[in-house]
Formats: C-alpha cells, structure tokens, sequence
C-alpha cells in the first residue's frame, strides 16, 4: 500500500524518514496479520483501528484548524445508515459500507458552506444540533424502527472468520489511506494554511489564505474519515442503533484521545488512541465510573498539559517521528513552550 | 392547537431560566458552558436527593440547592474556568465538555439510571391547572415556572442596572482590562458571574424534574435547547432569552402535535434557520447590505 506521498526532501528529519519506513513494514505485516493471529486479536485491533481514525480526524479538525466539533457522530452515525439503506437496494455489503461511507463524507460539503461561517462555540453547538436533528430524521425512517435500530444481517452470508478478516483489511485500508492523505495535506500549502487561520484568522486572510476553501477540505475529510470510522464500526458491531451511533460519547473519546495524546501534533492521537484502546480493554467494565474518570482525564489534561503527552515529550527530547512543520536547522534549537510557533512557517519556502 | 401555543409560551418560561445562565456566563466570561445542561440535572438530582433523603419540602429543598449550586459555580470558575480562559477559545470547551462527561457519568455512579421525577413529591401540583374561558386549561406549575422566570430575569436586570455587582460585571464584560484598571477585581467578578449561572441552572434543572423525568444523561440535550433559546433570542440579550424561550418552546409544542419526534426537530429546525437568517444578512450586509434591512436597523 503506497499511499504515502513523495515529498521534498529538506523537510524531513532522520526520525522522520526511518519512521515512514517503519510504518510502511508494520502495514505490510499487519495487512498478513490475518494469515496467523487470532480473531480476538483480528477483532482488537479493528477497533483501535476505528479509534485512531478517530482521534486523527478530530485532531485534524481541532488542533490544526482550530475547529471544534462536538457533532463528528453526525458522519459516523450517518454513514453507518447510507450503508444499510444501500443494503436494503440490494447492493453488497462490503460494497455498502465504501459508498455509504463516501456519500455521508459528501455531505459535508453542503454543510460547510453553513457551519464553518460560525465561529468558534457557535460551530460547536451547531455541529451538535446538526447530529441530533439527523438523528431524528434517521429515527423517523421505517427501516431503523425509531430506538430500536436494525442490524446488517446481510453480513451472515459471510463465513465468520472471512467477515473478520475482511472488515479488519478495510479497517487498515481506510486507516492507512485517511491517515495518508491526512499527513500529505498537513505538510503541504493546506496545512501551514489552516494552522494560520486557526492561530489568527484576519491575519491569514492578510496575506492571501483563502479562509473558507481550506477550512472546507479539512472539514470534507474530516467527515469522511470519520464516515470510515462509523461503516467499519457498523461492520464489526453489525446493529445499529441511532442512539449508540449517533451518540456524542464519541465526541468525548475523540476530544480524550485527541487531547491526552496531544493536539497539533500527528503523532500525538495515534498514542492518544492507543491508550484509550488499553484503559477500554482493562477498566471498560467499570461502565459509568470508568468514563467518569475518561472526562476528569481530559480535563486534567487540558488544564496542565495541554499539549497532551507526546507535546510533553517532543519538548523534552525534541523529537518528531512525523514532522508537519518545517525545522529551523540555524542556530540553536527552538525550545519553545508553544511548538507550532515553529510549525506556522509557510511549507512552500523548501519546495 | 391554542393549547399547544399556550402549552409551547408557557414552557419558555422553563427555557429562559436555563438559558439566563449560559448567556450570562457566555456574555461575561466569553466562552460556552457546555456543562451547563449537565450543572442542570446535577441541581434537580440534589432537590430529589433533598425531598427523598432529607425530608424537606420540595420548595424549600429548591431554596437550599441554589446556594450550594452557586458555591459550586464560585469554585469552578476559581478553580477550572479561570485557568483554561487564558488558553483561548479551545481549552474552555474542551474543559466544560470533558466536565459535563464526568458530572453524567458520576451522577449514573451514585444516583443510578433509573429515571427520577419530582412530580410525586409536589403533589397534586403537576397536574393542577385553572380553567378558563374557550376550554382552556392553564397548568399551575406552568405558569408559576414561568411567572419565577420573569421574576428571575427582572431581578438579574435590576441586579445589572442598579448594583455595585451588576456594574462591575458590565464593565468586565465590556472590558476585563479597563474594568481592573478601575478598581473591578475581574476575577471575583468571573466567579460572582458564574455562581449566578450555576445556580440558575441548578433552578432550572429543578424545574425540570418537577415537570418530567430526568436521568443522569438527560444534560446535554438541556443545553441544546437552551443554547437554541439564546441563539434565537439574540446573544446577549437577557430578555432576548425569554422571546428565545418562548419561540423554542411554541415551536416544539406545535412540532409534537404531528409526532414525538417531531417536538425535537421542529426546535433543531428553527435554530438552524435562525442561524443560518442571520449568517445570510451579515453576509449581506458585509457586501453593501439588503437594501430593506439596514437602514431600518441601525
């Protein structure tokens, strides 16, 4: 799976260049992972697929354009509905989930044009609405049974172990490709551009960013990876229920993941990702009290680390394993307390 | 249908409360609460928690939940609020939604999922009403929810017009910085503010479980509304949040007489259009204006 682009070269760093080579090995090994683990782990690992599919798409849109959703569930819930509503057609599942998952992408666009003209809590909210509305409006179809839900039985046609094997490669697909293109639109003029606006709008739009149009293709695919995040949901939990799927609880773990790992970084929500995945896997079953302490996590986070914990470290040690930015070799090192001071700097100057 | 309307005007006296309290806090601090449905139910569970484990009355359980609502507020500006304000926009809303998980989640620890109501507890209040002429029936709580909203909102205004507080909160609002080089102790005032908010939603929340049922998750959906309710009675505006109120509410009343479903979409419905009317006219008006609106509005 090649996805990763090419680049020019003087913005890399050594980290980050053995980095890609050891992300493209783990993805060659897991993509044959299949072949002989478990299906637990097949299992295991689908969701922490989803999750830091997740937690990069809410990172995307929070640390480095500075937007704010609370209504993300809005593209995950809806894509998981497209693909159940393309089912009834008649079409294959697997098939279903793609498109369904492509088409609630789509309709973010539409809904830029409105959201992304309000500002800062105004778009929280909004987002917020635009779910729970979409939600009713889903609950009011025929086919999903208001609370109740359906479930994808078009998937028991599969042979179990086939099922799991095929959701986990789509899984790694969708993770790879979003992440990808996530990382090859952060490093280009998109990214230096939304990490302008988010750190002062009037100012970018000053010297020439065109305001709307980035914050529409960051929003665009952040709806469509978390779109992805909602079908393969779909396909491994097979029912679907809208106050599950339409919940705002994945807000709070995006908003968790995101910020324990560290905004505005890339790497920061893949290890917010992977933590959550393992404090699911081993204080899960306390419910309630578990994600009480999920909430109070992020909110010590936000308050004395704000950066999350790979901000920490990358101030301490001053490493990037996936650099965004472009690093200033002349004279010493910069040790500032705000690191995307450093990565504000425009991404044309070494192309 | 006239009764829906009355039903919907009365129930914006409901919204109007919880929404004096995040439009304070949003007019002074300048960020959204979005704890703030959660602070709701968190001051009905501790009127229930009053009633049920106590024994007081129910108003006077209400009477003893808002200091203590008020104390809570004064100890989350000082002590959460205050800290993430000077992170920009981002950190109070990732604060205040990371808070409302755990004030839901808490409150499913220690008061369980069971749906609670203070209806029972009122007596033959929540079903109560005085007839009047055309058949129609006025509830009494209703009414008297919505009698205390107007007295809630005229006494917030007197209380901004006319007090040293109510200055002091004006000027910091206006200007945090020139308010202290006066003499306004700013941070004090923040705390003051949000007291007033906290337990404002802690009245509202009580209201609420008067009213209906409430779980531990029922927050978030309260702040949508009363966010909506601000949203369209105009931000900043104390009894913009009445008219917000009270348009919410007739549409949702008027919204669930064709189905459930309904009384939630026809509010979301609004507020989108609400949202989107006025991004369109300042759209317009950043472009030379429609030639009908300005004029007359300025």
């Amino acid at each position: 799976m090649s996805v990763m682009p090419r680049f020019s070269v003087e913005r890399w760093t050594r980290a980050g260049r053995v980095t890609i080579g050891v992300a493209l090995l783990a993805l060659a090994l897991l993509a044959l992972l299949p072949g002989f683990a478990s299906g637990l782990v097949i299992d295991k690992l689908t969701t922490l697929f989803v999750y830091i599919l997740l937690a990069a798409m809410w990172n995307l849109l929070a640390g480095y354009a500075g937007l704010v959703s609370v209504g993300q569930q809005v593209f995950f819930g809806l894509a998981a509905y497209f693909a159940l509503r393309l089912v009834d057609l008649g079409m294959p599942p697997y098939l279903a989930l793609c498109l369904g998952a492509g088409a609630a992408g789509l309709t973010a666009i539409p809904l830029s044009f409105f959201v992304l003209r309000l500002k800062g809590g105004e778009f929280a909210i909004a987002m917020w609405v635009v779910a729970e509305a979409v939600r009713v409006v889903v609950m009011l179809d025929p086919l999903v049974q208001g609370e109740t839900g359906t479930s994808l039985i078009a998937m028991n046609s599969f042979d179990p172990d086939l099922r799991r094997n095929l959701t986990f490669w789509m899984a790694l697909c969708a993770t790879a490709l979003i992440l990808g293109l996530t990382y090859w639109l952060l490093r280009g003029r998109v990214g230096a551009a939304a990490q302008a606006i988010r750190d002062d709008e009037e100012a970018s739009v000053s010297v020439g960013v065109k305001v709307m149009r980035v914050k529409q293709i960051i929003f665009v695919l952040a709806a469509v990876g978390c779109a992805f995040a909602g079908v393969i949901w779909l396909a491994s939990a097979i029912t679907f229920q809208p106050r599950t799927n339409f919940g705002v609880q994945w807000t709070v773990f995006m908003l968790f993941m995101a910020l324990v790992g560290g905004l505005r970084t890339f790497e920061g929500p893949i290890l917010g990702a992977v933590l959550f995945f393992l404090l699911q896997e081993f204080f899960g079953d306390f419910g309630a009290w578990y994600l009480a302490g999920v909430g109070a996590l992020a909110v010590a986070f936000a308050l004395y680390l704000p950066d999350g914990l790979w901000g920490a470290i990358r101030k301490r040690t001053g490493v990037e394993l996936l650099p965004t930015g472009v690093r200033m070799t002349a004279g010493e090192q910069p040790q500032s307390t705000r690191p995307r001071v450093r990565s504000q700097r425009p991404a044309k100057d070494s192309a | 249908m006239l009764d829906a309307l009355i039903q919907g005007i009365l129930l914006g006296g409901y919204y109007a409360i919880l929404a004096a309290g995040l439009s304070l806090m949003f007019g002074v601090l300048r960020f959204i609460n979005l704890a703030h449905g959660d602070l709701a139910i968190l001051g009905a569970y501790l009127v229930l928690f009053g009633v049920e484990r106590l024994g007081l009355s129910p108003w006077l359980a209400v009477l003893a939940v808002l200091p203590v609502m008020a104390t809570l507020g004064w100890l989350l500006q000082g002590m959460l609020f205050a800290r993430t304000m000077r992170g920009g926009f981002l950190l109070p809303l990732l604060t205040t939604f990371g808070l409302g998980a755990v004030l839901q989640n808490g409150m499913f620890g220690l008061f369980g999922s069971d749906a609670k109501s203070l209806g029972n507890s009122i007596g033959s209040l929540s079903w109560d009403s005085w007839q009047l002429p055309f058949d129609i029936s006025l509830g009494k709580l209703p009414v008297i929810t919505f009698v205390i909203a107007v007295i809630v909102l005229a006494g917030l205004q007197l209380l901004l017009s006319y007090t040293r507080l109510g200055r002091a909160i004006r000027a910091t609002s206006a200007d945090p910085e020139a308010a202290e080089l006066v003499g306004v102790d700013a941070a004090t005032v923040h705390r003051a503010a949000a007291a007033i908010a906290v337990a404002l939603a802690g009245l509202a929340g009580a209201f609420l479980a008067m009213r209906a049922v409430i779980g531990p998750y029922s927050g978030p959906a309260q702040l949508i509304f009363a966010f909506e309710a601000v949203v369209i009675g105009g931000i900043g505006s104390l009894w913009g949040t009445l008219i917000g109120g009270i348009i919410l509410g007739v549409s949702q009343s008027l919204g669930s007489l064709l189905s459930p479903q309904w009384f939630q979409l026809a509010g979301h419905t609004l507020f989108l259009g609400v949202l989107g009317a006025r991004l369109y006219l300042n759209h317009a008006a950043s472009r030379g204006g429609l030639r009908l609106n300005l004029k007359g509005a300025r």
